[in-house]
């Protein structure tokens, strides 16, 4: 399996490709939504959406074999695209691993200039709250 | 006489400039307005020249910059037909001087068990300063609704009123759908039961004529950001009579008269609720922004509106997909809409990848979800 580092290189190199274009780079994102899995109505509820998204994500998290299994969901399609590159880059990894990886590559596509303050804090608080349930799990694991 | 466009655009600096690789188009005018050179210029030209406190410093700048200040306020005493300066009170936006209204008048004129109404259309700043008052004092909120096309419902807002009403405090052009409340005989029929009525014209001040005399509101709110002015800069008109019965908002210097540590007297008004130093400069720099409206003219200014909004319908009207939100019969030229299957966020910043600047919006009516306002 690939590590977290060669996820995020892989995701860079794609984002290289597109250049500049910003259009191109919205719809592109926009587009990787779709690779989500479908999210299972029962846990579209208050409690699984995520504070500080202005758009309204839902999030749950198990534990399968000491790997942690995200599911996601977003009522707009960028934030869709958002994160489903986060859960490509951390999904059937050990708490462990989330915890201590280090997302770089929001920074080097240049997310904050693609997408503009308020949406890079939305995305921020997904990143927070996949490493909430990654540490919920690993306190779990270690009690 | 025709707006003459290309003079008008040269007069704003930051019109000239690409986004994203395209020429600015700027559509979040309803959000703010550009500042045209003039204003840019008083702003600087009061830090460099005239830059002091006013109103007590016994000097030129001081003089200077008192006796400038004191001609925005008869500049805006003169834009809204308002029978004195004394009249005008600057705050710090539109929300300000609602929050005042509800504070000062609220508490002291609205008590248990009476009633305030405000519409579907309102704006935050017209609803939460009345929640606040309600939980605090026990009156009651209530809510005129709005039909589909986003109008208020006429007969619910008379079935409302009643002499339990103390206040009516009620957007004159929504924000989001544009729609033009019905105000003067609003007003009228609050009257009738006793009900003072607070307009905000925080909408209705850049695009219509807004005589405060003709259509006797008791309060007027605006603000100057919206009006090619200065920004942190509001305004609230209110009723001699009632800004005299009404007790100060916020203490401190430039509110009172006297002060001992026994008691304090208060200043008259307008002074009586301009606690502290002011916006100085955006007070000063607001002139020119309604001289430039004056100069331009407002019936220009909402005939080529119109023109841009009706051009705007009719191409729009035959692109797939595209849903127009807010079809009052009288609205000003705000142009809201949805597109078929995408959200609105994402329609925002696509067209922001375009340099398109507009809004993305979730007003308060559950008939409606969000959309992008042009």
């Amino acid at each position: 399996m690939s590590t977290i580092a060669d996820i995020q290189n892989e995701i860079v190199a794609e984002f290289e490709i597109l250049g500049e274009d910003r259009e191109s780079t919205i719809f592109y994102i926009m587009e990787l939504g779709g690779n989500l899995e479908p999210f299972p109505e029962d846990f579209r509820k208050e409690e699984y959406i995520i504070q500080g998204c202005q758009s309204k994500v839902w999030l749950v998290a198990e534990e399968k074999e000491g790997k942690v299994h995200y599911r996601a969901d977003s009522n707009t399609d960028i934030t869709k695209g958002l994160i489903s590159l986060l859960i490509r880059v951390l999904n059937h990894r050990s708490p462990k691993e989330i915890l201590e990886a280090n997302l770089d590559f929001i920074p080097r596509i240049g997310m904050g200039n693609i997408l503009g303050s308020q949406r890079s804090n939305g995305l921020a608080a997904m990143m927070n709250q996949m490493k909430r349930y990654a540490l919920a799990f690993q306190t779990k694991q270690n009690a | 006489m025709a707006i003459q466009v290309n003079s008008i655009r040269s007069e704003f600096p930051i019109l000239h400039q690409e986004v994203n690789g395209n020429p600015l188009i700027y559509f979040d005018n309803a959000a703010t307005t550009q500042k045209p050179k003039m204003v840019l210029d008083a702003i600087q030209n009061y830090y460099e020249v005239d830059n002091s406190n006013i109103h007590r410093g016994a000097h030129t700048l001081a003089d200077r910059a008192t006796r400038q200040f004191e001609e925005t306020r008869e500049s805006v005493r003169a834009f809204i037909g308002a029978k004195e300066s004394a009249e005008i009170i600057f705050t710090r936006g539109t929300t300000e001087s609602i929050n005042l209204v509800a504070k000062t008048f609220g508490s002291t004129f609205i008590q248990k068990g009476d009633e305030i109404i405000i519409s579907t259309l309102e704006h935050h700043s017209n609803i939460v300063p009345w929640q606040m008052l309600c939980e605090q004092n026990g009156a009651i909120l209530r809510v005129i609704p709005i039909t589909d096309a986003g109008e208020l419902v006429w007969e619910d807002f008379e079935k409302l009123l009643n002499p339990k009403t103390k206040l009516v405090s009620v957007v004159h052009a929504s924000n989001a759908l544009g729609t033009i409340n019905p105000v003067k005989r609003m007003i009228d029929a609050a009257h009738a039961v006793g009900a003072k009525v607070l307009l905000d014209g925080a909408q209705s001040t850049s695009h219509l004529d807004v005589d405060v005399q003709a259509l006797d509101c008791d309060f007027l709110t605006f603000s100057a950001h919206k009006l090619y002015g200065p920004t942190g800069l509001g305004v609230l008109y209110g009723k001699r009579e009632l800004l005299e019965a009404m007790p100060p908002f916020l203490g401190g210097g430039e509110m009172i008269r006297e002060v001992t540590f026994e008691k304090t007297t208060y200043n008259t008004i307008p002074f009586k609720f301009e606690a502290g130093t002011p916006s100085i400069a955006e007070v000063i720099a607001f002139k020119p922004a309604l001289d430039f409206i004056t100069s331009t003219g407002k019936a220009n200014i909402h005939r080529h509106e119109h023109d841009l909004l009706q051009y705007a319908v009719e191409l729009l009207q035959d692109v797939k997909g595209v849903i127009p939100v807010g079809t009052a019969a009288e609205k000003i030229a705000v142009f809201s809409f949805n597109i078929q299957s995408m959200h609105p966020f994402d329609v925002g910043q696509l067209l922001d990848a375009k340099g398109h600047c507009c809004t993305y919006w979730t007003p308060l009516h559950p008939a409606l979800d969000a959309e992008i306002r042009n």
